[in-house]
């Protein structure tokens, strides 16, 4: 096997940390931003303003320092670490940084989506005698989807190029990998993580394509 | 005996007072329609009936039951107050169709919820579902839109929404059926299908209150009429003797406006 090849190799290994991270973080974020744009939009204002204090840190600091201070934080400040020990405690403090972060941005998606709904679709719901759960779920929730996904694409989609930013707390992601190659001189396998990324990517933009037609056959 | 007794309704938004002592009272069959000028308050008092708000005062009674009284908050509960909203349907003046669904869906979904809280639904899931479909086909041949039960509600007309939401609102068999100036939001050439709609259930005997400012319509089809002016019921009666014959200048003014 020539070089070229091994080097491609351990490239693709090391993008698999990037997809892992990408998985998971929107496994959870996904759902929890739902939860933070409730507390947002919540009829009780000190949970309002708590909410909305929090995403206003969240989004108004860098993921990056958001990854070191959930990281080293807790030993930093005298408690025993909550991460496991290695690789693994290093992906897993990465990953509820990511979701702490995105679903912050999720929430303020969602709460946009959410309040586009003519409000004439709930009264409708409502003196049809639907609960609020059968409002949601069977009534707004497909509108909101349907209004959120280019946003969402959007939003996804910078997810993909951030899970790079793990490297600063060792994660070894496949930026980090390229890395070590041209600290050897070896420039090529910098500049062709770029494939990883755009291939990516791109199957990223035709899934969310597919999903807005499949969403088209209601205005 | 009323079927439905409305009792000093007042309500408020902030300091502005929306409705004052609203009282009146309709009797099983019967049609009201409900007349004055934009801002007199007929949409609240609409609003008021189905609890979309909540009103200050006063008292809701249908067929003897007090539904709704500012004086118990036992009856206040979300829980009571959803239960009680399927005494009265609502047809918007926007449709308010739930553009994912189509004609026949909207028709059948608030149906198919409240069918499973019925005890025998998981035996006779099958045959309940089947019956929820039937009316839901017979209410729209009803509506003439058996050729669009597999529209969605952006492919139809103004009008064809309206009928399709009056047939939603009818599935549920409300005692008292409640429009909300049905054909403000349509084209002129189109509101006359609504209308005709409106007068075939008036002829059924359904029990109906119609917020409107087709005045015309109003005198032919409805059996009474109350006009309201700045929150309060100015005149209320027979529907050819309020329009024909007004006793109160506020309503002659207002009746004058229409060239009536």
């Amino acid at each position: 096997m020539g070089e070229a090849a091994v080097i491609w190799g351990r490239l693709t290994e090391a993008f698999w940390l990037n997809c892992q991270l990408f998985g998971l973080t929107l496994l959870f974020a996904l759902p929890l931003g739902l939860v933070v744009s409730f507390g947002s939009m919540s009829k009780f204002a000190p949970l309002r303003g708590v909410v909305k204090t929090f995403v206003w840190i969240i989004r108004g600091t860098p993921l990056m320092l958001q990854i070191l201070v959930i990281y080293l934080g807790p030993g930093l400040m005298g408690f025993t670490s909550p991460w496991p020990s290695g690789g693994s405690g290093r992906l897993v403090a990465a990953v509820v940084a990511f979701a702490i972060n995105y679903a912050c941005y999720f929430s303020e998606i969602y709460r946009g989506g959410i309040e586009a709904v003519p409000k004439g679709q709930t009264e409708a719901g409502q003196v049809l005698g639907m609960t609020k759960a059968q409002i949601f779920f069977r009534v707004t929730l497909l509108q909101v989807i349907k209004r959120i996904l280019p946003p969402m694409g959007n939003e996804i989609i910078t997810l993909v190029k951030d899970t790079s930013l793990a490297n600063v707390i060792a994660n070894k992601d496949i930026i980090m990998m390229a890395k070590e190659y041209s600290a050897k001189g070896l420039i090529w396998p910098l500049f062709s993580t770029a494939v990883f990324f755009l291939v990516f990517v791109g199957a990223l933009t035709l899934l969310f394509g597919w999903l807005e037609k499949r969403l088209d056959y209601f205005k | 005996m009323a079927l439905l007794e409305v009792n000093g309704i007042g309500k408020s938004f902030g300091t502005t007072k929306v409705l004052r002592d609203i009282s009146f009272e309709l009797a099983e069959g019967e049609a009201l329609a409900i007349i004055g000028s934009s801002g007199s308050g007929k949409t609240t008092l609409l609003r008021c009936l189905n609890f979309l708000e909540t009103a200050d005062t006063g008292s809701i009674t249908v067929a003897g039951e007090t539904l709704w009284s500012a004086a118990d908050t036992r009856t206040q509960s979300e829980e009571a107050i959803r239960k009680k909203r399927l005494h009265f349907g609502l047809v918007f003046q926007n449709f308010n169709l739930f553009p994912q669904y189509t004609a026949l869906q909207n028709v059948m979904l608030a149906g198919q919820l409240l069918a499973k809280e019925r005890p025998d639904y998981k035996q006779n899931k099958k045959q309940i579902l089947a019956d929820i479909e039937t009316q839901a086909r017979q209410l729209l041949a009803q509506m003439g839109l058996s050729d669009r039960e597999g529209h969605y509600p952006h492919q139809l007309s103004g009008g064809q929404q309206q009928r399709v939401a009056i047939a939603r609102a009818l599935a549920l068999h409300p005692d008292i059926l409640c429009f909300d100036e049905p054909t403000s939001a349509l084209d002129p050439e189109l509101t006359g299908e609504v209308l005709r709609v409106l007068r075939e259930l008036a002829e059924h005997k359904t029990t109906m209150i119609i917020v409107t400012h087709e005045m015309k319509f109003a005198r032919d089809v409805a059996d009474r009429i109350l006009f309201m002016d700045g929150g309060v019921v100015v005149e209320q009666g027979d529907a050819k003797e309020v329009i024909d014959h007004p006793k109160e200048e506020r309503t002659r003014q207002f009746l004058a406006s229409y060239g009536k």
